[in-house]
């Protein structure tokens, strides 16, 4: 580990939203939040503290959690409902499509244990089909932070804005990027760092471990750009075309399926307006396991030094495409 | 106690809501004839006793409020809510049609007085419940109702919400279920027993009520004595018959997702007794 990694400070995604919800609901009588029996976890359980009046523990059912939350939403409640990603978005599934995002109910869903670095739980609590689950869904708005800071500005962001949105948090403490002073705009690429070889568009954790191979690959003498693609839905498809044209090689990193997830989103925009090489970093249409979230990480390939080779590849890529 | 007059007048809106519905569905050529004239009886004591509600206002924060859980009684529902003032009873002729406030399945967004979007089974009652736990939150004297197939009764979802609306004591809420014994693939006996049925909700802590589902002084009565239910919701049972009213509809179960044909109209029409 580099000088400056082990300087780093960590500041839990769970841990901000349960600090934003306590605040919001301070502000906001009509702030409600229901859970399904993870509110130690998924840090609802700050709030249910401060409120023990607006907060629901549905059990282990979740099907009736998004179905309560539609009903108090219809009822003009501002919703919160949590449990881990893989619960929210596929157990209920369904019931998010017809009781919530069908009728643009006004549902905040907010997940915790995203991905794999759930660790050593294993697949069944692991959640990698999330985003696309999400994605899908006509009215449903995405949004993965990239740190802690970043959940809090999303979660202020959900409080206010009327409509469904998911936004995925994670049970590692995440590496802090931002700060108090963070803008969070919905449907917005922030480039965090520019460069004009290649272009990484990453969300979640993975934002971090992309400035770390940037500054790899700029020791090189690779340039790259890095996006923090944390608004996956609406994506900012100007930015993916603009990228593609100053930098005509293309990375996604993300704690998720390639199938469905961000470089999915990706390819689409490319696909049909600028197509330009490109590596998809992620879960490769495979099932997580038990393991250390370092371990994991980097068993899926979800590593600095993997997006350090992917770029090379790339490059290689678009080197062949400017000698054809 | 609910006086006989007012009994003859509901009578003759179940009368009026059972033409409309075989019309509408005839025209729109398809939809769910039988599991709608099941529930007329049950809409009519809502809309036209029990419930506080203004056609002219679908969002006066007074209201008392509907969920049709089983939401392929759509038709009647359109039915009563017209017949009620939300919108213009020609309109019911545009049920299932491009660009129409009536979709096949009720949807909040487009149609005066429908508060949730149903039509995938088991859904309703978990929405019902939240709707009766805001009501508790907003400290508001107002109720929810909501009407459940029999047949829905089989998704898990129903009894998830069951125990979660007892454990919250949402008296406030009444649930009635429309018990016409099929569903489509036959019935439900057969395709997957529901039965000990009242036990069952009283074992999720309801107070259970079991009426003739088209007596609407039962129907009446019962939804008088579940308002005076304190710590629990109740439920109303209500034994229907699958296409009550037309005699070749009745427990013909070809009739859960079709509609009569032109001459079937005439002829139910005729046995209803539409012109008089």
């Amino acid at each position: 580990m580099s000088k400056e990694s082990s300087l780093k400070k960590f500041y839990g995604t769970r841990e901000a939203y349960g600090e934003t919800l306590v605040k919001l609901g301070r502000i906001n009588r009509d702030i409600v939040v229901l859970d399904a029996d993870l509110s130690g976890s998924t840090k609802t359980s700050m709030f249910a503290k401060e409120f023990p009046d607006r907060f629901f523990n549905m059990g282990v059912a979740e099907q009736n959690l998004i179905g309560t939350a539609a009903g108090l939403a219809a009822s003009g409640k501002t919703v919160f409902v949590s449990t881990f990603a893989v619960f929210l978005t596929g157990r209920a599934w369904e019931q998010v499509r017809q009781s919530v995002s069908f009728p643009k109910q006004n549902v905040k869903l907010v997940s915790s244990h995203g991905g794999i670095t759930v660790g050593p739980d294993g697949a069944s609590h692991q959640s990698t089909e999330d985003i696309s689950l999400m994605r899908t869904l006509a009215n449903m708005k995405v949004v993965i932070p990239a740190d802690a800071y970043e959940v809090k500005k999303v979660v202020e962001y959900a409080a206010n804005f009327k409509g469904p949105i998911y936004i995925r948090c994670s049970r590692d403490k995440f590496p802090v990027l931002f700060d108090e002073d963070y803008v969070f705009e919905l449907g917005k690429g922030k480039i965090l760092r520019d460069g004009k070889d290649a272009t990484i568009f990453a969300c979640g954790i993975m934002v971090s471990a992309s400035l770390e191979a940037a500054s790899v690959l700029e020791q090189e003498g690779i340039d790259v750009r890095v996006v923090n693609m944390s608004s996956l839905k609406p994506i900012d498809e100007d930015l993916i075309i603009r990228s593609a044209d100053d930098t005509g090689a293309i990375i996604t990193a993300e704690e998720h399926s390639i199938i469905g997830g961000l470089g999915s989103a990706v390819a689409e925009i490319l696909g049909e307006n600028r197509p330009t090489p490109m590596i998809r970093v992620g879960i490769k249409d495979r099932f997580g396991m038990s393991g250390s979230s370092e371990d994991l990480l980097r068993e899926y390939g979800l590593t600095a030094t993997n997006l350090v080779n992917s770029a090379k590849k790339v490059l290689e890529k678009k080197g062949e495409r400017v000698k054809a | 106690m609910v006086t006989d007059k007012v009994i003859l007048e509901l009578g003759k809106k179940a009368k009026l809501m059972r033409i409309n519905i075989l019309k509408m569905l005839t025209k729109a050529g398809s939809g769910h004839t039988g599991g709608s004239l099941s529930a007329v009886e049950l809409l009519v004591s809502l809309y036209f006793y029990k419930m506080r509600h203004n056609p002219a206002d679908p969002k006066w924060e007074e209201r008392d409020k509907f969920v049709l859980s089983k939401g392929h009684a759509a038709p009647a529902f359109y039915s009563v809510l017209a017949l009620s003032g939300y919108f213009p009873i020609e309109e019911l002729m545009n049920l299932r049609k491009l660009g129409s406030i009536l979709r096949g399945h009720p949807f909040s967004a487009v149609t005066p007085g429908v508060e949730v979007s149903t039509g995938s089974l088991g859904q309703g009652l978990s929405m019902a419940g939240g709707m009766a736990i805001a009501g508790k939150l907003d400290k508001k004297n107002t109720r929810v109702y909501a009407i459940l197939g029999d047949g829905e009764c089989q998704e898990g979802q129903i009894w998830e919400s069951a125990m979660s609306c007892a454990h919250y004591k949402l008296d406030n809420l009444c649930v009635l279920i429309d018990r016409n014994g099929f569903q489509i693939d036959g019935p439900i006996m057969k395709i997957m027993e529901v039965e000990p049925f009242a036990q069952k909700w009283k074992a999720f802590g309801w107070e259970v009520f079991e009426v003739d589902g088209h007596n609407l002084r039962e129907i009446t009565d019962a939804l008088d004595s579940a308002e005076k239910v304190r710590g629990r919701p109740s439920v109303i049972i209500a034994e229907t018959i699958k296409g009550k009213g037309v005699s070749f509809i009745e427990n013909e179960n070809r009739f859960h997702g079709t509609t009569p044909t032109k001459e079937e109209l005439e002829k139910a029409l005729k046995e209803i007794g539409a012109d008089e």
